[in-house]
């Protein structure tokens, strides 16, 4: 083949503020091909989409490094109109359609077709009326493309998730000159035979000549459909290759990469484990977290251990800390130290000496608008009656105790602010995670879980959060389980870590296990 | 200095100051007009204690996170049925009358507030609307009771027919300014004078007191967590809705509270339509003094009260010398209150 290109993006570099996310990366995409897109979560994935749409979190955040080729034309593009205009559609992950709408509407939004009316000469070109029988002959030839045998009359709302998906697809080739598809995990929320039926389309679709871009996390898709691959790693291209010329263990592989880099430097460990002596057991557990759903987990966590959790995201990994927390509805058996946990009582796990920090900071983590003293003692103060006057049945808030405590753990912590009592949202991600932390542990826990504890602090305050963990641990024998997406910190902390993929547990490993290991467990189900 | 009057101003906030210099501007042109400026004053200190307990009862609604209760005609009305039952049970002592009056008021306010925080953990984004029309609905209902309750006091009851309750039902018999006649002074001349109400003002700053110690209490932080955050209330344990009811029980009960000292003020209990608008009054007050939708305190209630009301004790007299004899000042006595409401509202966010 000709080194003609339908799609050449060359050395593209994007930060946002001062945070690199892609350095040089290369992706070029032949007509008709399917091309695979590959990369960990923060890879930098979404950022080259959003770059080669034009999208305006881009271009609000000073523009991007490198050129755009299309046919070999150098193009720029500044906005999503533009990206349609040269041709390049997308299929959302979530979709993009009105329930009320019938399939025909949906396909056709935005580009309907009209003829003019009475009132059309009158008021102009919004007023004409529209066509809409030729409007239902451009929807079923869409559908029959793709092999969608729907009447194209009947409402979205109602039909199944995987015929949403076809209906989005159908829209995206109606277009007229269309040459690019980009595929967002398009599977992800498909069952087994329906996401076969997609990829086959997505053949069919191909042998048009329109190019595609198919991210997925799912290897053996890649590995049976795509191509071509692009791996990216930490906004770098790590490989570009034929199909042809790779194995599944090799994509793991690169995928995950070799990180050397040490984050901690953790104290001698004089720690005796027991598998006799075990601190938190799951036994058939699910919880019902939208986009995180945990579907039969079981796992036994030895007292004194740090534990890592971690998987891609939407595969569950969330789900399970949510769960124990009753945050979700939640089912199975958890039991703390032997003690049955009772999941339908909000509370439980707290009371029963397991604190959390939340993934999500801001709105569970945080009371933005309240004191860094109030957010401190709240759940110990709510849960275990501490910082408070018992005046008979009055408990009012004992504010010289929470001074107090709040400047111990300020200084403990290093919180950086002016005071105990400035508003938490104004501290910044670092600090507002050490406060997180510090309610945590004002709860003294028997059994400390932290959800995703690094994620949008700078590298400083992520390495403080870290060996105060593993300290925690080291020193006071506590139990942690940390939940992350990135594995480097998994690795350097933890003494197991499970990968959780598709709502299960696909593997447990040591944290010096081989990539591919982890990399296929990961991309496993 | 610089930075020190820039954060006053910061705390302040410029929509009161516009009203402060208002209300400033329209005192000041009373002068010329030949009013009494003292009599004026002590209107604005009656009308800002009278109304404040009602304002008041904004706060835990809004803190618990239903936003500004405008269903506190629920409460006005428990507080007028305990009001009425103790005048139907002929209490001589009027400190005992006022007391059946809100004990009773505050347990039908507490037994409704439960009910309609439940109904308001049901319509989650829309309490606004449907407290409005709860607010709306109680006093159609009322209407209604008043007509056929069984009371047969002649104080409460129609004198021709002996069926139904009267329109304005005087207190000069039981405790008709019972609070505002306590420890009260007149500054200056008597009866020209600058009158202050002292019983009733320490009664309200009583009320504020016991209001700011319970949303210090655990209960309370419990409370506002919820109405700032629920995900985070939720993950300590806590259930939202249950402190969701009992803010909105507890602004019911303060509704009741208010509305008694509001008539023992005022001499006179009010019931059918009277109290339709009230809500919109408290909404306005509090708001004016600074809270938002999602956040008020003690100080967002003493502020907004004492510039909502003070302004209209002030701007209606003046209104009346400018334009004599016609309806005119009516229909400006409405622009302005109304006016005061839609930029208070208009002001729910943004600023505090």
């Amino acid at each position: 083949m000709s080194t003609h290109f339908l799609l050449n993006m060359k050395n593209i570099s994007k930060e946002y503020d001062g945070n690199q996310v892609l350095k040089n990366v290369n992706l070029q995409v032949k007509p008709g091909e399917i091309h695979a897109l590959i990369g960990e979560n923060g890879a930098g994935k979404s950022t080259l989409m959003n770059i080669l749409f034009g999208m305006p979190v881009i271009h609000s955040t000073g523009g991007f490094e490198g050129t755009v080729e299309i046919n070999g034309e150098q193009v720029f593009i500044d906005s999503p109109q533009k990206a349609i205009d040269y041709g390049i559609g997308m299929v959302h992950q979530e979709f993009m359609l009105i329930p009320g709408f019938t399939v025909t509407e949906n396909i056709k939004i935005g580009r309907e077709i009209s003829k003019p009316s009475l009132l059309s000469h009158l008021f102009g070109k919004g007023m004409e009326t529209l066509d809409f029988e030729q409007m239902a002959r451009d929807a079923r030839k869409a559908l029959s493309d793709i092999g969608l045998n729907i009447e194209e009359y009947i409402q979205v709302a109602g039909l199944p998730v995987g015929y949403m998906q076809f209906i989005e697809i159908a829209r995206e080739i109606d277009k007229t000159g269309i040459k690019l598809l980009v595929f967002d995990e398009p599977t992800a929320v498909l069952t087994e035979s329906e996401a076969e039926r997609l990829l086959e389309i997505m053949k069919v679709i191909a042998s048009k000549g329109i190019a595609i871009i198919f991210i997925t996390h799912r290897l053996s898709e890649v590995k049976n459909y795509a191509d071509s691959i692009t791996i990216l790693r930490d906004g770098e291209v790590v490989t570009h290759k034929d199909i042809k010329d790779i194995s599944i263990i090799e994509i793991a592989e690169l995928m995950i990469g070799r990180k050397v880099e040490k984050l901690v430097d953790l104290a001698e460990d004089t720690r005796t484990l027991s598998d006799s002596d075990i601190a938190l057991s799951l036994k058939n557990f699910h919880v019902d977290m939208p986009g995180e759903r945990v579907r039969g987990v079981d796992l036994d966590i030895r007292k004194g251990e740090i534990f890592g959790i971690g998987g891609l995201a939407g595969q569950g990994k969330l789900g399970i800390p949510n769960g124990i927390m009753g945050l979700y509805k939640a089912e199975g058996t958890v039991e703390i130290f032997g003690k049955k946990l009772d999941l339908s009582k909000l509370g439980s796990a707290l009371a029963n000496g397991i604190a959390f920090v939340s993934e999500d900071r801001r709105g569970v983590g945080l009371l933005l608008d309240e004191s860094i003293e109030l957010n401190i003692v709240f759940s110990a103060m709510q849960i275990k009656d501490e910082f408070l006057y018992h005046l008979g049945p009055v408990k009012l808030l004992n504010q010289k105790q929470v001074r107090q405590h709040a400047l111990k753990m300020i200084d403990l912590l290093d919180i950086r602010c002016t005071g105990p009592t400035q508003k938490v949202g104004s501290l910044s991600g670092g600090n507002q995670q050490k406060v997180c932390l510090a309610r945590a542990l004002t709860m003294n826990p028997e059994i400390l879980i932290v959800s995703e504890p690094t994620r949008g602090i700078d590298i400083g305050a992520k390495k403080l959060v870290l060996e105060y963990l593993a300290k925690l641990n080291r020193e006071q024998g506590m139990t942690i389980i940390i939940v992350s997406s990135e594995l480097v910190e998994l690795r350097s902390l933890c003494d197991r870590i499970a990968i959780v993929s598709g709502g299960k547990v696909s593997a447990i490993v040591k944290p010096d296990a081989p990539d591919a290991e982890i990399g296929l467990a990961m991309a496993a189900g | 200095m610089q930075e020190y009057i820039k954060k006053a101003y910061d705390n302040i906030g410029l929509p009161r100051l516009i009203i402060a210099g208002f209300f400033l501007l329209v005192l000041l042109s009373a002068v010329p007009l030949g009013l009494n400026i003292a009599t004026l004053l002590g209107d604005t200190l009656r009308r800002w204690a009278m109304y404040g307990i009602l304002v008041l009862a904004m706060v835990p609604a809004i803190q618990c996170g239903i936003g500004p209760n405008f269903g506190i005609s629920l409460g006005i009305v428990s507080g007028l049925l305990g009001a009425a039952i103790s005048i139907e049970l002929e209490i001589a002592n009027p400190w005992l009358a006022i007391g059946v009056a809100m004990l009773v008021g505050t347990a039908i306010a507490i037994v409704l507030g439960i009910l309609y925080g439940m109904l308001l953990n049901n319509v989650k984004g829309s309490e606004m609307t449907v407290s409005t029309y709860v607010g709306f609905s109680v006093i159609a209902f009322m209407n209604i009771m008043w007509l056929s309750l069984p009371f047969t006091n002649g104080d409460l009851i129609w004198p021709i027919g002996q069926v139904g309750m009267r329109n304005t039902i005087s207190l000069s018999n039981t405790f008709g300014g019972l609070l505002n006649e306590t420890l009260s002074f007149t500054i200056g001349q008597e009866g020209k004078g600058l009158f202050v109400p002292t019983g009733l003002i320490l009664f309200f700053f009583l009320v504020c007191v016991i209001v700011w110690l319970f949303m210090r209490s655990k209960t309370g932080i419990a409370l506002s967590a919820a109405g700032s955050s629920p995900a985070f209330t939720r993950s300590s344990g806590i259930n939202v809705n249950k402190m969701r009811i009992i803010g909105t029980a507890f602004s019911t009960a303060l509704g009741a509270i208010g509305i008694i000292t509001y008539a023992q003020s005022y001499g006179f209990l009010q019931l059918y339509n009277a109290p339709l608008w009230m809500g919109f009054h408290c909404v306005a007050a509090v708001l004016i003094g600074g809270a938002t939708t999602k956040k008020a305190s003690i100080s967002n209630v003493i502020i907004g009260t004492f510039l909502f009301q003070g302004l209209l004790a002030v701007a209606l007299p003046v209104i009346n010398q400018v334009l004599p004899e016609s309806n005119l000042p009516d229909v400006i006595r409405l622009i302005i209150s109304n006016g005061i409401i839609l930029y208070a509202l208009s002001k729910t966010k943004g600023d505090k």
